[in-house]
């Protein structure tokens, strides 16, 4: 982009203004990226002179993405303003679900509790004390009636935060809508359905990683055929992030992931064109504003790469990284809860600024409880202030050509590739996990950020500095105790009135489609068309697979 | 109570369902660097689980974690289990998202401290080695 001349003209230039002008002494000896890359003090062309406009930016919607996905991006369509929520039971959901539709959320995101994350049901053993607690309680196909009771599931996109029971979730859903009247091809959504990034961060955890990535590209083939609007799978840096990893490790253990899906669903027979272009990915927005818009451009052009050069994908669709963005949980601070406001609306900036699709801003009551309902109202009119008032969303890709914002995007890609080195020569991603190499590096960059805030070379607002002794007290949600007794009481109900029979006969197909190898989607729909729980698909699932116990290191 | 020369042990564990282990285990690195012998559960703990280990492990110290908001259901049946053991020696540690209006109820169980979000490492460290001076 640049002159050779030019550029040699310039350094000659900075090194006699260096000279001339920098005397005085800095804040700090080093000045650093929220991930610890080292930044300067200015950057000039120099910084990015191998960067030429139509390799490495382009046009938006044009290869390799880094600008954005589409032409005209927000000012063809706002991002969708999709809260993630949840709690108690399918009755107290359906209302939050409305109240935010009524102030102008756009998409739904479901937040399910522990149990039904880990496929148990409300009435299990492991389930005491968790019911409703941190997201709505579903173990039956009648929950998920009541979920999205008077919700049109052909007006209405649905993200379902759920891995390793995804598909039978999703096959509730399909059967809700069928039920409503609408036909599995008109509904679209996402299920997270990422197992990976469960055993490198969340560890929500069911059965072992083979089995678990044999499930999820069933849904894959499935959701090709059958429910071509869906997004079969976010693959999540979100959680690998909130685990405590840097920007680049979020992104390149996250697109490693998605390399492992891509490669598997290969070797099942199907072809890149078809399910490529329904993976859609999950990033975390933090406080470095402008790391973060870096990592959101770089992940765009790394993935078009990716599945052009490796994976062969010949559509446009195929190289779109799609993505919801939400604002960083582990950024909150329990202290002055009040000013987690401001750093979700730099987090949500960053976003925008970045060309996410769709996004989740956190409460500010998030480090206390779960959201209360003033609470989630604020953080949803932070999204329209920056949507309406901000004008950030006129321009694409507005801090495209920065020098700093150039070179860091690049500089994140090429780290991100010395990962992908990395995890390649330890034998793949699932090595990687078995070896607890993701683990490893994920504790030591959490361990390193809670030193350097301990030791202050990070100032963190009312954390340790700025702090207040006074305490400010926020109402908070708190979930009634009642919630446990009417949520088991509705299961045992539909325990008695369902056929046995049919229930019974479900499973034991469940059983043979499992021992058989089959797809399946098909036997889960089934199964909770006749109100099968989904404790009891679970268990069978359990028995057949096994399950997975991770090594307790830190 | 922990005789001269003798490194304190801890017990570091995740109780309940939820996976976010990310404030439990820089707890655990902390503990270690300050010279306490740590003992990490992992994932997914119940209170019997949590106990027993405590129990042949002889832990000095048990540090609880969970944010999932079953603290008062699981907090108090391991509360329950170590009096029945005879384990009411053990200095018992909680943190995660815990609300403001449940500390209170926790140290009634019997529950130490609670150390919430954004606590410093070395205040827990401190907490432990001070608890156990006293005791001696």
């Amino acid at each position: 982009m640049w002159r050779a001349d030019k550029i040699e003209e310039l350094r000659k230039a900075r090194e006699s203004y260096e000279k001339e002008n920098l005397k005085a002494e800095e804040r700090a000896q080093e000045f650093k990226t929220l991930s610890g890359i080292p930044v300067k003090r200015v950057y000039t062309p120099e910084d990015i002179k191998e960067l030429d406009y139509q390799t490495h930016l382009g046009f938006p919607g044009e290869e390799p993405f880094t600008r954005g996905i589409h032409p005209t991006m927000y000012r063809g369509k706002l991002w969708t303003m999709r809260q993630f929520s949840g709690y108690g039971t399918a009755e107290e959901t359906n209302k939050r679900f409305k109240y935010l539709l009524q102030h102008g959320e756009t998409g739904l995101s479901v937040a399910f509790h522990f149990p039904t994350l880990y496929g148990y049901d409300s009435d299990s053993k492991r389930a005491k004390g968790e019911i409703g607690k941190c997201g709505v309680a579903i173990d039956t196909l009648k929950d998920m009636e009541i979920l999205f009771d008077g919700i049109p599931l052909d007006k209405v996109t649905t993200s379902m935060t759920i891995n390793p029971p995804a598909p039978i979730l999703w096959a509730m859903y399909i059967a809700v809508a069928e039920k409503q009247g609408i036909a599995r091809k008109e509904i679209s959504g996402t299920i997270q359905n990422d197992m990976l990034k469960e055993f490198i961060a969340q560890k929500t955890f069911m059965l072992p990683p083979k089995p678990s990535l044999k499930l999820i590209i069933d849904t894959f083939e499935f959701g090709c055929k059958e429910v071509p609007k869906w997004n079969t799978i976010s693959i999540s840096g979100y959680h690998i992030r909130e685990a405590g990893a840097t920007a680049v490790q979020e992104l390149a253990f996250t697109l490693a992931d998605g390399c492992t899906y891509v490669e598997e669903a290969i070797k099942r027979g199907l072809n890149v064109d078809d399910f490529a272009p329904r993976l859609s990915f999950f990033f975390n927005a933090h406080n470095d504003l402008f790391e973060e818009v870096a990592k959101f451009r770089a992940a765009r052009r790394i993935w078009a790469k990716i599945m052009k050069e490796r994976f062969k994908a010949k559509k446009k669709r195929s190289l779109w990284l799609r993505f919801h963005t939400q604002t960083a949980g582990c950024s909150a601070t329990a202290q002055q809860p009040e000013i987690n406001i401001i750093r979700t609306t730099i987090q949500a900036l960053a976003a925008v600024l970045g060309g996410t699709q769709s996004l989740h801003t956190n409460s500010y009551d998030e480090a206390l409880a779960l959201p209360s309902e003033k609470a989630v109202k604020i953080a949803l009119r932070t999204q329209q202030i920056i949507a309406h008032e901000s004008n950030v969303a006129n321009v694409i890709d507005p801090l495209g050509g920065s020098y700093y914002l150039e070179w860091l995007t690049n500089k994140i890609e090429e780290e991100c590739w010395k990962y992908f080195d990395k995890i390649e020569a330890l034998g793949g991603v699932i090595a990687c996990i078995e070896k607890g190499f993701f683990q490893r590096e994920i504790a030591s960059s959490a361990y390193n950020y809670q030193k350097e805030i301990e030791q202050r070379k990070r100032i963190v607002v009312g954390v340790n500095e700025f702090v207040e002794e006074e305490k400010v007290p926020i109402p908070i949600l708190r979930i009634d105790p009642e919630v446990e007794k009417r949520q088991i009481a509705r299961l045992e109900k539909v325990r008695k009135e369902r056929s046995k029979e049919m229930v019974e006969q479900s499973l034991a197909d469940l059983i043979k489609g499992i021992r058989s190898g089959d797809n399946l989607m098909p036997y889960f729909i089934k199964c909770v068309k006749v109100y099968t729980t989904l404790g009891e698909i679970c268990q069978v699932l359990r028995d057949e697979y096994g399950t997975y116990k991770e090594p307790a290191m830190y | 109570m922990v005789e001269e020369g003798k490194k304190i042990r801890v017990l570091i564990a995740k109780l309940g369902l939820n996976g976010h282990d990310r404030g439990a285990k820089v707890v655990a690195r902390a503990l270690r660097d300050a010279g306490m012998e740590v003992i990490y559960t992992g994932l997914h703990q119940t209170p019997e689980q949590v106990v027993e280990s405590a129990l042949q492990e002889d832990v000095d110290v048990i540090g609880l974690s969970l944010l999932s908001g079953a603290h008062l259901t699981l907090f108090t049946k391991v509360m329950e289990l170590l009096k029945k053991e005879s384990l009411e020696n053990i200095i018992v540690l909680a943190g995660g998202i815990i609300p403001e209006e449940d500390v209170t109820k926790l140290k009634e169980i019997g529950i130490a401290e609670i150390f919430g979000p954004g606590t410093d490492t070395k205040d827990i460290v401190e907490f432990i080695k001070k608890k156990l001076k006293k005791w001696k």
